[in-house]
């Protein structure tokens, strides 16, 4: 019985994978349609924020200080910082937005969120873009470590699916989620490294950071690949792979619980 | 084909509706989180069977569409079982898929894909549906600047590509000029023939009557007769009172 259950599942995933290309190709076509430069603001987006923050880094709160090459530092700590709030964020709005959908027609509901998460796998990638440039315009050395950037994709995909699976499912039931969670990226950017170093800081703000969040073990893993050119220390790697499965199983888990009951809520 | 057997869907009729953080907790504080229920549907039980056709009647209000949410799986019920067998094709509101800034073209690929149909399949079938929903000069225009009628033609023509075991229409042909009614008219008359199952909801008695051969009659979540379509529409409509001819 157990098993058959497992095997129908995967057949509707099967079935459903056509829907969820369907779903990401939708949102990268809207994203810049009808924008002149299309798809080139996926790179220039990020090269311009990346120019503000660094001369205000450098020239107004000089936090650049010990940090070599803090253009590539920066941008490398924005790409994966961005994939996971833009990720999350689209994902814990997926149940609702398409709720017109959800209420008509039966589809498993998980396939929005996924795909929302995947869109900004996608997104990333093409953020990568901008990464190379800069590591060019700034004679940044290249190693072969850098080829293992998906590694890290590949474990913030896991750990933003069970974020985004979790939001997706208490944002159907409470919406005020939406605002306690900008609210809460706010603060998490800031107790993230990506404008300064670890050298800067000492004592439980020290440990905080670097034991407890879990954006620090992704940003520092792909520092390490990209920027750092070395293999992350063990526990950076395991920690990342281990904080993505748990989230993962808790999101989902949050939100099989509760699937059945969003039609009466949205 | 489908086995509705003592299914009850229940609401949460809340006396407003809590979605925030601050009313949950004002209403926690104030012991006022009861549960208020509301049945929607209570201990319906039917059997329909291959190529039959089913029409659920009753008045506004009286859990006609829940019913058929239900067995489209869109919502399970409280209490009872459901079973169907082979494929749905859910015509509960047509282009509920369509993304409004997406052309046509995007939206059939997008619906398909909705409806579970596989990209090759809606690749072959392509034609078809631009033909049957005759959009053929507005393919790459955004479904936004569609009338409703072209847009529920489109639905009509994604939704009934397939030739489903089970065909599940919920009043959704009312828009769309007298000519594509007729066309949807013949598609579905089509497609009974080919042995479809049809589960129809409408206001419209004598349309009722033409395309099914079974009727239930639903009041308030109560079935309160089932049977040969002619005689449950003749009950229904003297309880309304009115005659089949009005």
């Amino acid at each position: 019985m157990n098993k058959s259950k497992t095997k129908i599942r995967i057949e509707t995933f099967i079935k459903y994978t056509d829907l969820m290309k369907q779903l990401v190709l939708r949102d990268l076509k809207l994203k810049y349609r009808r924008s002149f430069l299309g798809y080139l603001w996926s790179i220039l987006n990020p090269l311009l924020i990346m120019l503000v923050m660094v001369v205000v880094f450098t020239n107004l709160f000089d936090r650049s200080g010990s940090i070599e090459n803090y253009a590539v530092y920066l941008i490398a700590g924005r790409t994966v910082f961005e994939f996971i709030t833009g990720s999350t964020n689209d994902a814990m709005r997926s149940i609702l937005d398409n709720s017109s959908l959800i209420k008509k027609v039966y589809v498993p509901k998980y396939v929005f969120t996924l795909s929302k998460v995947t869109s900004g796998a996608v997104n990333m990638v093409f953020s990568m873009g901008a990464l190379l440039l800069v590591m060019i315009f700034t004679r940044a050395p290249f190693t072969g470590y850098f080829f293992l950037f998906p590694v890290v994709i590949l474990q913030l995909y896991i750990f933003c699916c069970g974020m985004g699976f979790f939001l997706a499912q208490a944002n159907v039931f409470f919406r005020d989620i939406q605002y306690i969670y900008n609210a809460f990226t706010t603060a998490w950017m800031y107790a993230t490294p990506l404008f300064y170093s670890m050298d800067q800081m000492d004592g439980p703000v020290k440990f905080v950071i670097e034991y407890l969040n879990p954006a620090y073990y992704y940003v520092k893993q792909f520092r390490c690949y990209v920027y750092e050119g070395c293999l992350p220390e063990p526990r950076i790697f395991i920690g990342g792979w281990m904080i993505a499965i748990v989230s993962f199983v808790i999101g989902l888990f949050c939100f099989k619980k509760s699937q059945d009951k969003f039609i009466l809520y949205i | 084909m489908i086995d509705i057997d003592d299914v009850t869907v229940r609401f949460n009729k809340a006396t407003q509706k809590i979605d925030n953080l601050k009313d949950y907790a004002i209403k926690l504080i104030r012991r006022e989180l009861m549960f208020q229920e509301f049945i929607a549907l209570r201990d319906v039980s039917f059997q329909v069977r291959e190529g039959e056709g089913w029409g659920l009647i009753g008045t506004n209000g009286s859990g006609k569409s829940t019913l058929l949410k239900a067995i489209a799986g869109i919502m399970k019920p409280y209490k009872g079982k459901i079973t169907t067998y082979g494929s749905i094709a859910p015509l509960i509101e047509l282009g509920a898929g369509f993304d409004p800034n997406l052309t046509a073209r995007e939206n059939i690929y997008l619906n398909g894909a909705v409806l579970g149909y596989s990209k090759k399949f809606m690749q072959e079938h392509f034609e078809d549906i631009v033909t049957f929903a005759d959009i053929q000069n507005f393919l790459d225009s955004p479904i936004k600047n569609y009338s409703s009628g072209m847009k529920a033609r489109l639905g009509f023509a994604v939704a009934t590509v397939v030739n489903p075991d089970i065909l599940i229409v919920d009043e959704v042909l009312a828009v769309g000029d007298a000519k594509f009614k007729k066309k949807c008219d013949q598609r579905m008359a089509e497609m009974l023939s080919k042995s479809t199952t049809l589960l129809y909801v409408s206001h419209n008695i004598k349309s009722v009557m033409k395309l099914c051969t079974h009727a239930i009659w639903i009041e308030k979540g109560n079935v309160m007769m089932k049977g040969e379509v002619n005689e449950v529409c003749r009950k229904y409509m003297e309880a309304q009172g009115l005659t089949l001819d009005d």
